[in-house]
């Protein structure tokens, strides 16, 4: 069930520079699956269209409900949600988009190899999935050099964690392919989300390994629910509800089996 | 007792506030948030008479106060339109009003013949869709072209027929008349302004189609103006919008001569924007002592 709602801050941080991290107090958790994401609404009249982020952490059930979001001041809106802190209030709506476990629940048991692939902003989303995973779990975050480094405390809590950066200066140097590569990472079932150049490497290294890449792909929006049209992703074959080759990013997605849809 | 009701060309809408065509769908995805029995109409996305794929992406940006579309009528086409969509629809105590697109006037008659015995009590007919290079706003801009397809359709049609008009015009009042004469019940406006805009980062076109058309709160002046000039013109119905988000918004088209009007682009701002606009203008007409909405459509003259 969909909410829009006024949520108040929690806590606010920057991890490093550019990066935020943010917990909001909200109904959403109630509802909430990993791989979803959320409608964020800048204060400013002047901006009409949300902003679509990704679920980074979800609230346990039990507890105090609430989602935890991490971003990239990329613009104007989220340089506006920058300035906020503790005590503010943020419209949002959600939770959107479909997530990443409903199609493999069946597929995953306790000796499962997944492997989890992000690259910069696209790093976030893994880590709810890694803390939900009851499997194997190997993560590869890809930076672009040691000093813009984020999350990778929690992701090391929630299984092993391997790390590429651009320019060598941690891990391994090179894209996340390249560390798979190196570190001979092997998978059963893949997850990724991060720029389309690697979305496109992860789904080639997924047919060369026979599995299945399940990737959060990015498209820019205006309704986030599905009604406008204005997500689209070009589908590999004619889409059951469009009837041609085009896929909602924001609710038949932003999670797609890479084979579906043509990068 | 206020009464918030209308009456479009002998169609019976319990208020004047409808959702514009194309940024509701046909009212599933946003039946989660609003109860479209609280809505005068659902006016549906454009369907055509086979499925159409659209326009590559990106589609949508946001420009100050407002935003840029270049979708180009996606749509499912006119069959599983009828069979999921209509269908959907008939769950719902409102009015079902379906925008008609074609890149042909036989694709427009063919999309109309297909609804004649269906539940969509009027045609919305869009002539004025600034983002498809064949049809659409070809008829809308051209008056002979317009006054043909509205004739044609007319001859056709088994509902009321609306022509959606395009503000890319020199005269919108010569438009709307020439809709009137040409048989139309009634007429709405306005559909997108064509625009641009420019990463200059990149130094590329921010829509993948290079322009799009603008719509929301930035296009309302020009909006209420062009119902203003259109009511001093023609006698039919005339249904306002753009940039509608809130209920003094839509009191402004209604004044300027709009029997009723459309929500569009705020409901991607907040998808209760409609709701709020019928609370609004009840509250408005109680607080004033109106009775019927027919006394404030075209009040200011
Ligand atoms: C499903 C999804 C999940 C996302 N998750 C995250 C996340 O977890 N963390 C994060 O930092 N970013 C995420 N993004 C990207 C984020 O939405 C954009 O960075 C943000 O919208 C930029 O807004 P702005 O006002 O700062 O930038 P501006 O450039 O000023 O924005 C102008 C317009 O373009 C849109 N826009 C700009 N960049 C993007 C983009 N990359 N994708 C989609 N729309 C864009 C904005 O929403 C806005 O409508 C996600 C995008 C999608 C589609
Ligand atoms: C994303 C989007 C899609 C639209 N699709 C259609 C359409 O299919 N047919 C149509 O007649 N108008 C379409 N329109 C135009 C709107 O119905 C309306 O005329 C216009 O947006 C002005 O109203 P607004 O400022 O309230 O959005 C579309 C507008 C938007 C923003
Ligand atoms: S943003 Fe409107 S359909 Fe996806």
């Amino acid at each position: 069930m969909k909410i829009r709602e006024t949520a108040t801050i929690i806590s606010q941080e920057c991890l490093c520079e550019g990066i935020y991290s943010m917990w909001l107090a909200t109904g959403i958790a109630g509802s909430a699956v990993c791989g979803q994401f959320i409608s964020v609404y800048p204060n400013s009249d002047s901006k009409l269209l949300p902003r679509p982020i990704s679920l980074c952490e979800i609230s346990a059930p039990g507890d105090e409900q609430a989602v935890r979001i991490v971003y990239r001041v990329a613009g104007a809106g989220t340089e506006e949600f920058s300035h906020m802190s503790s005590g503010d209030k943020l419209d949002i709506l959600g939770p959107n988009g479909n997530g990443f476990l409903a199609p493999v629940k069946e597929e995953i048991t306790a000796d499962t190899k997944a492997l989890l692939i992000g690259g910069g902003i696209g790093i976030p989303p893994m880590l709810e999935l890694a803390k939900q995973l009851r499997c194997n779990v190997n993560t590869v975050a890809g930076y672009r050099s040691r000093n813009e480094m984020f999350l990778t405390k929690e992701l090391e809590r929630a299984g092993r964690l391997f790390i590429s950066t651009d320019d060598g200066s941690f891990g391994t140097c090179g894209t996340v392919i390249d560390a798979v590569n190196e570190e001979h990472i092997d998978a059963d079932i893949i997850f990724a989300c991060g720029p389309k150049p690697m979305l496109k490497g992860v789904k080639e290294l997924a047919g060369e390994l026979g599995k299945n890449a399940y990737i959060s792909m990015e498209e820019r929006m205006a309704c986030g629910v599905g009604a406008c049209l204005g997500c689209v992703t070009a589908s590999a074959g004619i889409d059951d509800h469009s009837k041609v080759n085009n896929k909602r990013v924001c609710a038949d997605g932003p999670v797609f089996l890479a084979s579906e849809v043509v990068l | 007792m206020t009464d918030m009701s209308v009456n479009i060309a002998g169609v019976e809408l319990r208020n004047p506030v409808m959702t514009a065509s194309g940024t509701f769908g046909s009212g599933i995805e946003y039946s989660e948030f609003v109860d479209l029995s609280k809505l005068g109409a659902v006016v549906t996305k454009g369907v055509s008479l086979t499925p159409w794929e659209g326009n590559p992406t990106p589609r949508v940006a946001e420009t100050y106060g407002g935003m840029l579309n270049a979708i180009g009528l996606q749509n499912p086409g006119i069959d599983t339109f009828i069979e999921r969509d209509l269908e959907f629809l008939k769950g719902f105590d409102t009015k079902v009003i379906v925008n008609v697109c074609g890149k042909t006037v036989e694709e427009y008659l063919g999309v109309v013949e297909r609804l004649a015995d269906t539940n969509a009590d009027m045609l919305e007919i869009n002539v004025s869709c600034p983002n498809v290079k064949e049809g659409a706003i070809a008829f809308g801009q051209d008056p002979k072209a317009l006054s043909d397809i509205t004739k044609q359709i007319k001859k056709k049609a088994k509902q009321p027929v609306i022509m959606k008009l395009s503000p890319n015009v020199t005269d919108i009042a010569l438009m709307a008349k020439v809709c009137e004469d040409a048989g139309a019940d009634a007429v709405s406006m306005i559909n997108t302004i064509t625009g641009m805009k420019i990463d200059v980062n990149k130094r590329r076109f921010v829509l993948a189609n290079k322009t799009g058309g603008l719509s929301g709160p930035a296009i309302k002046p020009v909006a209420v103006r062009m119902v203003w000039q259109a009511a001093q013109a023609v006698r039919i119905p005339i249904i306002g919008m753009g940039g509608i988000s809130s209920a003094e918004d839509a009191l402004e088209f209604i004044m300027a001569g709009a029997a009723a009007v459309a929500v569009g682009a705020a409901n991607f701002t907040d998808p209760y924007t409609t709701v709020k606009v019928v609370d609004g203008i009840e509250a408005y007409m109680k607080d004033n002592n109106i009775k019927t909405i027919s006394e404030l459509t075209g009040c200011v003259r």
